[in-house]
């Protein structure tokens, strides 16, 4: 068997694998948070309640409406955005002129209403949920076995944090977004609807994080503590990765995911805290994050 | 044009900023193809008056009434759809956008602009620079986008604070032809100014504000007969 610095070949790969599903999740994650704390100043407590509503939706589409996996990838985004767009709509944009932290403050008491309601019908007991059967097995890699569907989550993954980067980098609404994150007073005063922009960003951030917890829902169990379990991570993967900054958002997510897989391999008793463990040296070394602008 | 009435007529307009009231009743009309000039010193209120007149400043009375229409009911983001577009001191270019981007940032919210190509023939500066941060731009340069970029929407008025700030003499010069040229293509333009040399080659007529009013307003014509005046209220 090869080995590599005393490990097999085998063991290093496949927990780089699960490093990189992992890296999927907080990178399409995390996205969504920046673009969200981007222009809207909120830092959105309540995506992990997104995320797992995401897998709910698909999870109850599937179970009371029998609407299968595909489907769902659409329908979960768009019901999970078309919530983030109400409470946006409701809640979230009467506080943009008070203090940031009644923004964290609302969505974090939000996350936790979500969250106790799910607890209270399904308990915290996970529920599974089928890979559909078109990605159901595996592929002989000759050095490992890739399960079909976590290969599909990678591929899904960079997908949509390519798409997202694409549409706000490149394109016409993107460049409004941009504008609107540095004055969105001036924007506004040029005559683009920023109010309007608001609300679809929140809808967009939502959307991105239901489209996660869809996909997730095959991985890991639909479970009403699912979100709670992860944003944490991603959290320390927004603050390493810089406030704000989507490329950073992105990469950062991929390259923490990869280095908790690597540390499984090496000091597996480290695994659940070398995220922090970065995040603590990035906020001593570069406090703006790697790929933050220093205000 | 030969119409009587004002494209802008701005009546007893007042603005705060929080608690501090900084408009006392601001009067003043622009007739269309005219170029206006704000005169006065620091802290009289003229960035006030064209950030109250385009809707930055929200805590506002009065009448501001653009082409016929009441600007003070209209939301921020409506407003610039009336045909009036505004250029800040700060000048706004965008960090995070290209050239070409800030360039093409505010929506046309009427027919006749002008297109990129005739923009970039106007500006050659920045045809060589389009894909560059805008804010890599030269001060000058900078202040030229941020005028470029509202000559493509089509709007009717132009409200420019200070665009000579901070800038060479050589730099001056150009923004004054510019004007001249804005000007002879029919812009009507409320201009305030510190430099007052440039401010006398480039205007019409002169409104001159002291403690958030206007207090005195005259054709360029008659500016050596109010030298006095001006000495006594600008100090210049």
């Amino acid at each position: 068997m090869t080995m590599i610095f005393g490990i097999p070949v085998q063991a290093l790969l496949g927990q780089l694998l699960v490093g990189l599903i992992n890296g999927s999740f907080y990178a399409m994650l995390s996205l969504g948070l920046a673009v969200i704390f981007g222009l809207l100043r909120v830092i959105n407590f309540a995506h992990g309640a997104q995320y797992m509503l995401g897998a709910f939706v698909g999870y109850l589409l599937l179970t009371h409406l029998g609407i299968g996996y595909w489907p769902a990838l659409i329908l979960s985004p768009l019901i999970v955005g078309v919530f983030g767009i109400v409470v946006e709509r409701l809640a979230l944009s009467r506080l943009y002129d008070l203090d940031p932290l009644y923004g964290l403050l609302f969505t974090f008491g939000l996350a936790l209403v979500l969250e106790g309601v799910f607890r209270y019908y399904y308990g915290v007991s996970g529920n599974p949920y089928t890979v559909p059967p078109l990605l159901s097995g595996g592929t002989n890699l000759g050095f490992m076995f890739l399960p079909n569907y976590r290969g599909w989550v990678v591929v899904a993954s960079m997908i949509v944090c390519f798409g997202t980067w694409a549409l706000i980098e490149k394109t016409r609404l993107g460049s409004y977004l941009r504008a609107a994150t540095e004055n969105p007073r001036l924007v506004q005063a040029f005559g683009v609807n920023v109010p309007l922009l608001l609300t679809l960003t929140y809808g967009l951030g939502s959307a991105l994080a239901g489209l996660a917890g869809i996909l997730a829902a095959p991985i890991y169990q639909v479970s009403p503590l699912m979100g709670s379990d992860l944003i944490i991570v991603v959290f320390a993967v927004v603050v390493v990765g810089g406030m704000g900054s989507i490329l950073g958002a992105i990469v950062t997510g991929y390259m923490l995911g990869l280095a908790e897989g690597l540390t499984k391999v090496f000091y597996p008793e480290a695994s659940n805290l070398v995220v922090f463990v970065i995040m603590a040296i990035v906020l001593l070394v570069r406090p703006a994050g790697l790929f933050g602008r220093d205000a | 044009m030969t119409s009587a009435a004002p494209l802008l007529a701005v009546r007893g307009l007042n603005a705060w900023y929080g608690e501090s009231h900084a408009l006392h009743g601001v009067d003043l009309e622009v007739f269309g193809g005219e170029t206006v000039t704000l005169l006065g010193r620091n802290g009289v209120g003229k960035t006030t008056t064209l950030r109250a007149i385009i809707g930055l400043i929200r805590k506002r009375t009065g009448q501001v009434v653009f082409d016929g229409k009441d600007l003070m009911q209209l939301p921020l983001h409506r407003t610039a759809h009336q045909g009036i577009g505004f250029v800040p001191e700060e000048r706004g270019i965008f960090a995070t956008l290209t050239v070409d981007e800030n360039l093409i940032l505010p929506p046309v919210v009427a027919e006749g602009g002008m297109s990129v190509d005739e923009i970039l023939d106007l500006f050659p500066n920045l045809k060589e620079r389009r894909n560059s941060p805008g804010t890599r731009l030269s001060g000058g340069e900078q202040q030229m986008l941020a005028i470029a970029r509202m000559l493509r929407t089509g709007v009717k008025m132009l409200l420019l604070d200070e665009p000579t700030e901070g800038l060479a003499p050589v730099i001056v010069q150009r923004i004054g032809e510019l004007l001249a040229t804005l000007k002879k293509r029919g812009m009507t333009i409320l201009l305030v100014e510190q430099n007052f040399r440039f401010a006398s080659r480039v205007a019409d007529r002169f409104y001159l504000m002291e403690h958030g009013k206007v207090v005195a307003g005259f054709p360029t014509g008659e500016l050596a007969d109010r030298m006095t005046l001006l000495h006594e209220v600008l100090g210049v």
